[in-house]
């Protein structure tokens, strides 16, 4: 496919996720990956999740953050692999399995937040 | 017009530099380079983990509990942790770029790379806190 459509797509969907995942991974994983499995504060309980959950915009916000967040990770990858590690010669097949595996990813984030929606 | 190239001894071969696949240990500016860029498997983790969260939020009280469980794992907990450090080294770098990539003018004049940082982090601050906010209760 032509490069010079592809290419502005990448770098978009790189700067989206990059700013989704600076603005609300930190304290997300801090809630939930620190904060309650360490007692600091009292994990939410089943109910008040779902109801958060049930919320149509939450699971909007949360598929867009994952979906972009991991075509921010391919693009990243791809570049830590072929210029990190100097595979400029293995780049189609990089490129491939990075947005491979972000395109399965987003399809799982999808079924997962959209599924009860 | 095919000619053949007789390869001598002071033939000019196309320079290739060999670089070592160890290039980013030589200078820190080279390692924090790369730091950032894997940032980007750890946000990939987090991706999984929020998953793992709402799918088992979504499949019952059993599954909560025992994702719950998994991520008091003490190997849990140090991955997470470390992530944590990745993540905010990512939003670190991120907003330290943007003023280079976002250039906006107002009555001709260029906003300041000061002005647009403080207008990350302020938005940053009160994202957080709305999350914090809404999963709190």
């Amino acid at each position: 496919m032509a490069k010079t459509v592809v290419e502005p797509v990448r770098w978009l969907l790189f700067s989206a996720g990059g700013m989704l995942a600076a603005m609300l991974v930190p304290g997300l994983l801090l809630l939930f990956g620190i904060a309650f499995p360490l007692g600091w504060l009292d994990p939410p309980d089943r109910e008040h999740l779902l109801a958060v959950l049930d919320n149509p915009i939450t699971r909007l916000v949360l598929l867009a953050l994952c979906v972009l967040a991991l075509f921010h990770w391919a693009q990243r990858f791809r570049y830590t692999l072929i210029d990190g590690l100097q595979l400029k010669r293995h780049s189609d097949i990089i490129n491939f399995v990075c947005y491979g595996l972000a395109t399965v990813g987003s399809l799982v984030a999808a079924n997962v937040l959209l599924r009860t929606l | 017009m095919t000619e053949k190239v007789e390869y001598g001894e002071f033939y000019a071969r196309w320079y290739k530099p060999r670089v070592s696949r160890l290039w980013w240990l030589r200078r820190r500016s080279y390692l924090v380079f790369v730091v950032r860029e894997l940032s980007s498997v750890f946000v990939a983790w987090f991706v999984v983990f929020l998953l793992l969260l709402v799918r088992a939020v979504s499949q019952g009280e059993r599954e909560y509990q025992r994702f719950r469980d998994l991520s008091a794992n003490p190997w849990m907990l140090a991955l997470n942790v470390i992530t944590l450090f990745f993540v905010v080294f990512h939003t670190v770098t991120w907003f330290d770029a943007a003023p280079q990539a976002i250039v906006v003018r107002l009555r001709g004049r260029r906003v300041p790379a000061r002005l647009i940082l403080l207008l990350h982090y302020a938005a940053w601050i009160l994202l957080t806190g709305i999350t914090a906010w809404i999963v709190l209760d």
